[in-house]
């Protein structure tokens, strides 16, 4: 019973923590970079549904997750137009593309599948099992072929972008020193740019996998502060793809384990929301802690202005 | 000869285009909706007729304006209070849970006492209950420099789960077992200022909320201390303002009048703690307070139109089929139209011929 | 054969000419200082040399050949590397990472590759780096190392380096001295911008004298003395004293014990600094910018903290008070930069009742008419082009001082503390400010004026103090100071304490 208990746990832990994983490591690019976008909210939901609609209209999941991509790297580009084009204040302009993206999906998924008695399903992505009839094996790497990609290919790749290129090089110090950037003949606008895109793309790939992967289905609450908890993770993770990921891994678990224990009618001295509201709380402590100098992306809200 | 046009930054707007600038906002932002409507099947004009005009032109859904226009005012003003002292105030969403959760709790702890013993005590407990959701972040700012953006933004995820777990715990409706939390004691509840419609004691409570912010910032020490430390903090420290303090205040007194717009959503609209008392007024507040300009009497106009257009938006749903969330999309299209206006306003073109 | 040569270049920023037909030769495998105070025109010329500024006349020839600089971009292409005095690095990447940024070829960036080829490149050049070491944890000395790395790196033969030795300790000097020798033997051009007299007669080959934008001469420095450098270097043909009468002097009012202090960097600013000045008396600090006036005024206006020492006004101990403190005490206080002395957006009447709230406030309510009434008489008296409801920052340069100015003299204070009251302002409002300083004088306050400008201190003063590195290095009445002797004390070339 415990066994089987904690490997379904470790298998769920996985697969919670893959959209959010995903669109952290897009916010992880940002704020590298120096932006803060406040927009990921927003452009997980509408990944999400433009995934989900596609995948509807065409009959193809993939061509969801590549229309959900598309709607993701435009998502990052508005951001980069208004913050750093313009250099509108960082805070309003990610929650105004919050609300206009969740305004657009919900008055999108309203006129086409508004009339309907039962909501919309599609067939989801199956799960891969590589490890039939392996006893524990088989059931931890049951997992949809996003979930492999995310953790072993995208971080792996983020980590390698940011540390082992000359781009990632430009990123990080974009966003700790603009100047030096702009000294060395590095233009700062473009890699900002790049970088907004490139976290719009993982933002809205991560809500896709909501609907795609997941639920097979859109809802109104699909997102439900996700891209809260994945800024949160961000800081926690100290900016760093491979931390952020053990963050995401530590959050999986803690929401993969109140689900269970809630199922099994467990009652405990304090509510199952406790164990949602830790990340926050850690996070919170993370930066106090770490103090002002840490690791924290030294030109993060600053827009960039040649004197 | 060269021609040479450049883009340049310019320190003076011509006034007559400072003026024109809501309007053509508008203007703009109405024709990026209208694709919107036209994907909705739906003639633009007569959407935009349903939108605005319609709203307006009867008794009952004019009110219906006002009463959504309440809490917004309330957030509004919360987060001008704390922008104008460069304080950056994201978690109105939670201060005004905390204020929602402590009205809900005194409305029926309360039981018995007579309403005009129970509302102040609610407004005062409302106001309390935000100040308090705000002090960890700005103690935080204030005394260890450590940025506010990111604390406040996630105690309001804190906050939702600390609702999440009273509504699914002991505050459990033990009548109905639905996740509402028991209805507050009758002289709880708001009384109505129009007889048969929803306007409630909550909209007088926010204009004086909106008097008391535009008295203070604009005829007291404190109003003129803070406004020095958003719009020049080295001055003001040189002057001898004590900023970090005066920071302090901003960033407190903003918590309460959040926690005010959650009592007045249970005392005036729901009569119960919900989950969903709020969908996203916080955010909305921020939204809201750029687009008026940190000016009180402005943002109430903004919290009013943006009553407006959530109104509007169910009458054109209702009337034309176009879904009703083409409310939020106007606004935030509002938002980042006048975002990018107020940027370009302060550039202009040059042309310059070289000989 | 010069490697280098800047003829008859031009350069101004509004009225003012940063550099007057400047004629600059750096011949090849020299070290050629550039000496001169603060506003003299040397940063101005090596920034047009780097391409951060454009000269609006004049050429620039490299190797013989005329060049367009446009950009550093372009500077690093001819072969110019510029060290600032601010450096653009990226703290939390290591040494190599900082080198190879914008630098590289190729996507990929491999990190053992790199660090190799930046401590072969360190090698060469002579200079002690780890590759590997992240920049956050470097000294100064070190960090300036890497800045001087990265020119070199990118096949620089013409290093600019700008008053580098401002944030170095004595053992850090020494060793850039060492490695600056070393890239001279290997046939690197060095421009050396100082005012330090003593390391310029130590380094250089050469030296270019700039005053005013203009040049004064080209010397062998072994042909030269340190005291005909200075007199280069501050020469005045005339100057005008207009301070006038002897006025009697009261009691010491202000007093500093010892005072210490830290910059921003955490480096000792102020070392041990005890002054006193009495009533009716004008304390000039003369001195270099970057040799502690800044942090001198702080302290003095509670805006930093000192680590050591009194500040005593009228006996009261108000060491490491808040600027609230210091206005109540009595001490008048005027902001160095104006720019951050007024609230822009805030408006003149406004600005002059901030620093006195509570006698315009009754209840914490604003007295409206009090305000007016306070901001019309101070204009008026204080000739402010201005109104009341005008926004700050819509003042010229010279009203907004004007404004800072009233705020604080209308108080009667008596201790004036007055940085660089002048800088930046035309003739007239110059002239309107030096005259409200002496009538202060003559009311009988005590006032400290610190100025770059040397004619501004001997014009004002009845005793004179030079601050060199933190320290005073000379204190002596205004009638026994002549430029000479002055210079020599700013250039750190002769110390008179005692």
């Amino acid at each position: 019973m415990n066994d089987a208990f904690l490997v379904t746990l470790i298998a769920a832990t996985l697969r919670v923590a893959t959209p959010i994983l995903l669109a952290a490591i897009g916010e992880t690019f940002a704020e590298r970079a120096g932006i803060l976008n406040l927009g990921i909210e927003g452009i997980m939901f509408f990944g999400a549904f433009i995934g989900f609609y596609a995948a509807d209209m065409s009959g193809s999941l993939w061509v969801g997750l590549a229309v959900a991509i598309l709607s993701g790297l435009l998502a990052g580009l508005l951001m980069a137009l208004l913050s750093v084009t313009l250099g509108v204040n960082q805070h309003v302009s990610g929650l105004g593309i919050t609300l206009l993206l969740s305004g657009l999906a919900l008055f999108g998924f309203r006129l086409q599948y508004g009339g309907r008695s039962t909501p919309p399903s599609i067939e989801p992505f199956g799960q891969l099992s590589p490890f039939q009839g392996i006893p524990i094996l088989e059931t931890i790497f049951q997992q949809y072929l996003l979930t492999y990609v995310t953790f072993l290919v995208i971080v792996p790749l983020a980590w390698w972008l940011l540390y082992r290129t000359s781009l990632g090089l430009q990123i990080r110090a974009a966003g700790e020193n603009p100047e030096a950037v702009d000294a060395a003949g590095v233009n700062v606008f473009r890699i900002r740019y790049l970088a907004l895109v490139i976290g719009g793309g993982l933002m809205a790939a991560g809500g896709a996998f909501l609907s795609l992967a997941q639920l097979g289905a859109f809802t109104h609450g699909i997102v439900a502060g996700r891209g809260w908890v994945a800024i949160a993770l961000v800081i926690f993770g100290n900016w760093d793809p491979v931390k952020v990921m053990g963050g995401a891994l530590i959050f999986g678990g803690t929401y993969a384990l109140q689900l269970r224990l809630q199922a099994m009618g467990l009652q405990l001295p304090v509510p199952y929301e406790t164990f949602l509201a830790l990340p926050y709380v850690v996070t919170i402590i993370a930066l106090v802690i770490a103090g002002r100098n840490a690791s924290y992306p030294a030109a993060l809200l600053k827009p960039y202005r040649r004197e | 000869m060269t021609t040479k046009i450049s883009i340049e930054k310019t320190d003076s707007t011509p006034a007559w285009l400072r003026s024109l600038l809501p309007l053509l906002a508008l203007v703009i932002t109405f024709i990026l909706t209208s694709g919107l409507i036209i994907w909705g099947r739906a003639n633009p004009f007569e959407a935009y007729y349903y939108f605005l005009i319609a709203p307006l032109s009867s008794k009952v859904s004019a009110l219906e304006v006002l009463v959504k226009s309440t809490p917004l005012i309330l957030t509004g003003i919360s987060v001008t209070f704390a922008f104008v002292a460069g304080y950056y105030n994201i978690g109105a969403e939670g201060q005004l849970y905390a204020g929602a959760i402590t009205a809900a709790w005194l409305g029926v702890v309360l039981e018995g006492l007579p309403a005009w013993a129970i509302i102040p005590l609610m407004l005062l407990g409302g106001f309390a209950a935000g100040l308090a959701w705000a002090t960890v972040p700005a103690l935080l700012r204030t005394r260890l420099a450590v940025d506010e953006v990111v604390t406040t933004l996630l105690l309001n995820s804190v906050m939702a789960y600390i609702v999440s777990a009273l509504l699914n715990g002991p505050w459990r409706d033990p009548q109905s077992g639905w996740p509402q939390s028991p209805e507050i004691a009758s002289a709880a509840m708001l009384p109505k200022l129009v007889p048969r419609s929803r306007l409630h004691l909550g909209f007088l409570i926010a204009l004086a909320a909106v008097a008391v912010v535009w008295f203070i910032l604009s005829r007291t020490g404190l109003g003129l201390k803070m406004r020095a430390v958003g719009l020049g903090r080295p001055a003001a420290r040189f002057a001898g303002v004590p900023v970090e303090r005066t920071m302090l205040i901003a960033a407190l007194v903003s918590g309460g009048i959040a926690g005010i717009a959650g009592m007045v959503e249970v005392a005036g609209i729901q009569f119960h703690l919900i989950g969903d008392l709020s969908p996203g007024y916080g955010y909305t507040g921020i939204i809201i307070a750029t687009l008026g300009a940190l000016n009180p009497w402005g943002v109430a106009l903004a919290a009013v139109f943006f009553g407006l257009i959530d109104t509007g938006a169910q009458t054109v749903s209702r009337a034309l089929g176009v879904p009703v969330y083409l409310g939020e999309v106007t606004q935030a299209t509002m938002l980042l139209v006048t975002l990018a206006m107020f940027v370009v306003q302060s550039y202009r073109v040059r042309i310059r011929r070289r000989g | 054969m010069y490697i280098v040569e800047m003829r008859e270049i031009t350069k101004r920023f509004g009225p003012v000419v940063a550099n007057d037909a400047v004629t600059f030769r750096l011949a090849k495998g020299e070290i050629h200082a550039l000496l001169g105070e603060n506003g003299a025109g040397k940063t101005t010329l090596m920034r047009i040399l780097y391409g951060l500024y454009r000269a609006d006349s004049g050429q620039i020839l490299v190797e013989g050949r005329e060049a367009d600089i446009r950009s550093p971009k372009d500077a690093i292409a001819l072969g110019i590397g510029m060290v600032t005095q601010h450096f653009a690095l990226v703290p939390p990447l290591t040494v190599a990472e900082n080198i190879v940024l914008g630098y590289t070829d190729g996507f990929r960036l491999r990190r053992a590759v790199i660090e190799q080829q930046v401590g072969e490149a360190a090698r060469r050049f002579g200079l002690e780096i780890d590759p590997a070491a992240t920049v956050r944890h470097l000294s100064v000395g070190q960090k300036q190392r890497v800045e001087i790395l990265k020119a070199l790196y990118r096949d620089a033969r013409v290093l600019i380096l700008d008053e580098p030795t401002a944030v170095l300790i004595p053992q850090e000097v020494d060793a850039l001295f060492q490695t600056l020798e070393r890239l001279r033997a290997d046939g690197l051009s060095v421009v050396f911008i100082s005012h330090k007299l003593d390391e310029v007669m130590t380094i250089s080959d050469r030296v270019t004298v700039l005053r005013d934008g203009r040049v004064v001469g080209t010397v062998l420095t072994r042909d030269v003395t340190q005291a005909e450098l200075a007199r280069m270097m501050v020469g005045r043909e005339t100057f005008g004293v207009t301070r006038q009468h002897e006025v009697a002097q009261g009691d010491v009012v202000l007093e500093m014990d010892n005072l210490c202090a830290e910059d921003d960097q955490g480096l000792a600013a102020l070392k041990s600094i005890s002054l006193s000045i009495r009533q009716g008396e004008i304390l000039g600090i003369a001195g270099v910018g970057g040799n502690g006036q800044k942090e001198l005024a702080e302290v003095l206006s509670g805006l930093r903290k000192p680590t050591a020492g009194r500040i005593l006004v009228k006996g009261r101990d108000l060491t490491g008070a808040t600027p609230a403190q210091f206005s109540h005490a009595g001490v008048g206080r005027i902001p160095a930069d104006r720019h951050e002395g007024v609230v822009g957006d805030l408006t003149v009447a406004e600005n002059l009742a901030l620093e006195h709230l509570h006698e315009f406030t009754r209840n914490g309510r604003l007295d409206r008419r009090a305000i007016q009434a306070h901001a019309e008489k101070l204009i008026a008296e204080f000739q402010i082009k201005a109104r009341p409801g005008d926004k700050v920052r819509t003042l010229s340069g010279g009203n907004m001082q004007k404004v800072l100015l009233a705020r604080v003299l209308s108080r009667r204070p008596q201790v004036v503390i007055a940085p660089q009251p002048t800088r930046g302002l035309d003739v007239g409002a110059t002239e309107y400010v030096r005259q409200q300083l002496l009538a202060q004088r003559e009311r009988g306050a005590a006032v400290l004026l610190i100025s770059e400008d040397l004619d501004e201190i001997l014009a004002l003063s009845d005793r004179i103090a030079v601050i060199y590195e933190g320290e005073i290095v000379g204190l002596l009445p205004a009638e026994e100071a002549d430029v000479e002797r002055l210079g020599l004390m700013m250039s750190g070339a002769v110390r008179e304490t005692g």
